[in-house]
């Protein structure tokens, strides 16, 4: 067999191994471990930006940071937490295991797949680039125009953030068509919708409303673009613009936003809690059509954010009672949690204590969120410290406490080993402590009247003890992090590998093949026959076990390549040399026009290159398998 | 011809293609993209302090590149048709009219911007200028997009790369393309003939007026 195999002007790699091999694969286990270390690294970063902001506000009239620093601060930590950790974290699980729970062997377009992991890493790059160019974005993680248009922001710091996300947007755009398309069209024979398990309903639902929610981000950056380098008047006061247009279009998207970072964890312990409780889900397809509901109203209920500006009663109204709805499908879910505990033989290992730490804190979330339903006591409580405790314990109770769960739950199918039990439970106790602390007196502190997004405080407010104890918090949180690196790393030197395919004993399909998977996935494509394959003995679809060794060579895999990280790349290019030609316009018209003819030209070998290389000795199997 | 294909197409739990399913899912999105940007420009309309507006749209103008555009989605279905029995000069013949005439259409579009640029709108002007120049230039770059889309296809069957048993490709191209040619229908309805009705028709769209009658 052929390591290479000559395609245009590159030795197609087809190595196995190597930092190449990760550089041009395409295999969506290998992808879906690109965004996960990425994330992580982007966790420790926002991590980071949260310990200095509160270094600065554990005591009042502080001088550890100036303003502007913090400003940049909160900022950089809000965009990188949602765009460059939550997001990223989702799409690291569920690029690794859609297809090994549908019973496919990668996703549809998996060179697409990891267009859209390089697009995510360049862009997260090229916004962090400012820090080093000492203009890093410093006007929220919402970028409110008029605030963010030339007139008030003349500094980059506003062009890398809005470039900076148009490329990551790109990429999870593109990565929301791909999971559409491989989760209605690469199910496995008998995979019907409703014998998927939760996690992958809900990543199809995260991804239309990635598709339907990302476009109207994507338009509002681009207009907003359009007035910061070629001076048009979308976000222009003085000629009549209005200054709400940019609040629509941003929560229009940033409402979906909300639930594309909750649903992977709520889809992540509908899955675990069985496998914990013994006993399946109770009311899976009510779990699903909550799920669905929720994604459907959350278009509705953008001005929620916006109860403030003066919309009018009517629309205001309309708005809360819409607002008001969404509790109802999501107190089904918690309803059909509970349900599916009671009556369980509960085993109390890591992923379910992180798995009964997201309900209960999330529920806390919901509590204080539906409150702001409510317009009189939200505009008590708009941008008060009340608003911030709340959304950190939808997005950090909620969504990271339901992916730490998932990374337990799924380490061994990652990487073929258990993370430790005790110290997980040590990581789980002080995370818990940790983050109750930092946010639960944020709620007294909001009521007190503490605004958001101040830099410091006189000591005569009366705030220094509770701020105090805030800090503290967020501190412990940190210990608890290092707890878990320790975990990973001392996991994977010295625990043994798992023997079993299914150590925790779960009902799922991705549970039938071997810890970690081969690349093809599945020897043999499976055919389901229930909600709960590895449950229901007589419809077990494990690999026959008197079946011969499967020859990996005769399975034909989507081949390696070069073109999605240098499309990618040359997209990125292209965001840095409008960058640059803002401050010397004949290099950056230089840099944008290489560029440009780099992305066609790499565009172009992408659209023709044969997504499977074609083997010698299999030539005339593998031209047929693709026409 | 494989373009962005993925695992092999052998079967699929839908029935649908994979591309093809892609390119529906795109073409959902692309409705957000779309709406995003008529919305800003109806959220605008009559919102300008300076210069040139709605007055200067020229309807009479415009109908004829509407007309041009519809006729291309007809060009559209008849090389499809054409390919799928296999018919590959008359998918030729039937893309390449199609490009033409997509083609010309943006020859039009060139002509209004040029038009309106003289007589004092340009996206810097005001809020009108930004939000039609950006919007139906957004559109113009779809409908260029689709035209080398086009081409590439007819140059792509000299080389027996089109074929009876490919025509999904030039279906999905064609999905494409009566997309756009759709969106248009609704800018042409919703800002020229809605949007404009009511304000003073420009002197050039009585000129042109005047030669058609």
């Amino acid at each position: 067999m052929a390591t290479t195999a000559r395609v245009g002007i590159l030795q197609r790699p087809l190595a196995p191994t190597g930092v190449w091999s990760w550089i041009t694969t395409v295999d969506h286990k290998r992808i879906g471990i690109l965004y996960g270390v990425t994330a992580l690294i982007m966790f420790l970063i926002g991590g980071l930006e949260a310990l200095a902001i509160r270094a600065q506000l554990a005591t009042s009239d502080a001088n550890v940071i100036s303003a502007e620093t913090f400003n940049a601060l909160f900022t950089m930590h809000g965009t990188t937490m949602v765009f460059m950790v939550v997001m990223p974290a989702g799409a690291a699980f569920f690029n690794f295991l859609i297809p090994l729970m549908i019973g496919a062997r990668d996703v549809a377009f998996p060179r697409l797949n990891a267009f859209s992991y390089w697009l995510f890493l360049f862009g997260t790059v090229l916004m962090n680039v400012s820090f080093l160019a000492g203009a890093a974005p410093d006007s929220g993680w919402f970028g409110y125009a008029p605030l963010t248009a030339n007139t008030f922001t003349p500094s980059a710091s506003v062009d890398y953030w809005v470039l900076g996300l148009q490329v990551l947007g790109l990429g999870t755009l593109i990565a929301g068509f791909n999971f559409v398309v491989t989760i209605l069209n690469l199910r496995a024979p008998g995979m019907t919708l409703m014998r998927m398990p939760v996690f992958v309903w809900m990543t199809l639902i995260i991804s239309f409303l990635i598709i339907f929610a990302f476009p109207v981000l994507t338009i509002a950056l681009t207009l907003l673009m359009f007035d910061r380098f070629f001076g048009t008047n979308f976000f222009a006061m003085a000629a009549g613009a209005d200054p709400l247009l940019w609040q629509h279009f941003f929560w229009i998207f940033g409402h979906p936003e909300v639930y594309i970072l909750i649903l992977p964890a709520m889809g992540i312990v509908s899955d675990v809690l069985p496998t914990f409780a013994r006993k399946p889900l109770f009311g899976y397809a009510t779990v699903v059509f909550a799920g669905a509901a929720i994604a459907f109203l959350g278009f509705g209920v953008w001005a929620h954010h916006m109860f403030t500006v003066g919309l009018g009663a009517w629309a205001t109204g309309a708005f809360a009672v819409a607002t008001m709805t969404i509790a109802v499908p999501t107190g089904v879910k918690i309803f059909n949690w509970m349900a599916t505990l009671y009556g369980g033989s509960l085993r109390f290992q890591t992923p379910m204590l992180f798995a009964l730490g997201f309900i209960l804190m999330f529920m806390l979330g919901g509590l204080s969120g539906v409150m702001h339903a409510s317009v009189p006591v939200d505009t008590q409580q708009q941008d008060s410290y009340f608003v911030v405790a709340h959304f950190h314990y939808v997005l950090f109770g909620g969504s990271v406490f339901g992916l730490m769960a998932g990374i337990y739950y799924w380490f061994p199918k990652f990487t073929g080993r258990m993370l430790r039990e005790g110290i997980g439970k040590v990581h789980f106790w002080i995370m818990l402590i940790g983050f109750n602390l930092t946010f639960m007196p944020m709620h007294v502190l909001g009521v007190l009247g503490m605004p958001r997004r101040i830099y410091t405080y006189s000591a005569d407010q009366g705030w220094d003890l509770l701020n105090g104890i805030v800090s503290a918090g967020a501190f412990i949180i940190a210990i608890s992090l290092l707890v878990f690196l320790y975990n990973v790393w001392t996991s994977l030197r010295n625990n043994p590998r798992v023997t079993t395919t299914n150590p925790w004993g779960a009902s799922t399909l991705e549970w039938s093949i071997p810890n970690p998977p081969p690349v093809y996935n599945f020897a043999v494509v499976p055919t389901v026959r229930s909600l709960h394959p590895l449950w229901d003995e007589d419809a077990n679809p494990i690999d026959p076990p008197a079946l011969p060794p499967v020859d990996a060579r005769a399975i034909h895999m989507p081949s390696p390549s070069y073109w999605p990280v240098v499309l990618a790349g040359a997209i990125t290019l292209l965001a840095a040399g409008l960058l640059i030609w803002k401050q010397a316009s004949l290099p950056g018209l230089v840099i944008m026009m290489a560029s440009g003819v780099l992305m066609l030209y790499s565009l172009f070998r992408f659209a023709v290159e044969p997504a499977t290389e074609p083997v010698h000795g299999h030539g005339a199997h593998g031209a047929a398998a693709h026409h | 011809m494989q373009y962005l294909a993925g695992v092999p197409e052998h079967r699929t739990s839908t029935g649908l293609n994979n591309r093809k399913l892609l390119m529906w899912a795109f073409l959902g999105s692309d409705v957000m993209f779309f709406g995003s940007l008529i919305t800003t420009h109806l959220i605008y309309r009559g919102q300008s302090l300076t210069g040139p507006a709605e007055e200067i749209l020229n309807i009479p103008v415009t109908s004829i590149s509407t007309f041009v555009l519809l006729m291309s989605s007809l060009a559209m279905v008849l090389a499809l048709a054409a390919i799928q029995r296999g018919n590959i000069r008359g998918m030729r013949l039937w893309l390449s009219a199609t490009a033409v005439l997509g083609m010309i259409f943006i020859g039009f579009q060139m002509f209004e911007f040029y038009e309106f640029a003289h007589l004092g709108l340009t996206p810097r002007t005001n809020l009108f200028g930004s939000t039609f120049l950006v919007m139906t230039g957004f559109h113009g770059a779809h409908v260029t997009f689709g035209v080398f889309w086009l081409w590439s296809l007819v140059f792509l069957s000299f080389k027996g790369k089109v074929r009876q048993d490919t025509s999904l490709d030039v279906e999905i191209a064609g999905l494409y393309w009566h997309f756009v040619d759709i969106v248009w229908i609704v800018i042409f309805g919703v800002v020229y003939l809605i949007g404009a009705y009511g304000v003073e028709a420009s002197d050039a769209a009585h000129a042109v007026a005047g030669m058609l009658s």
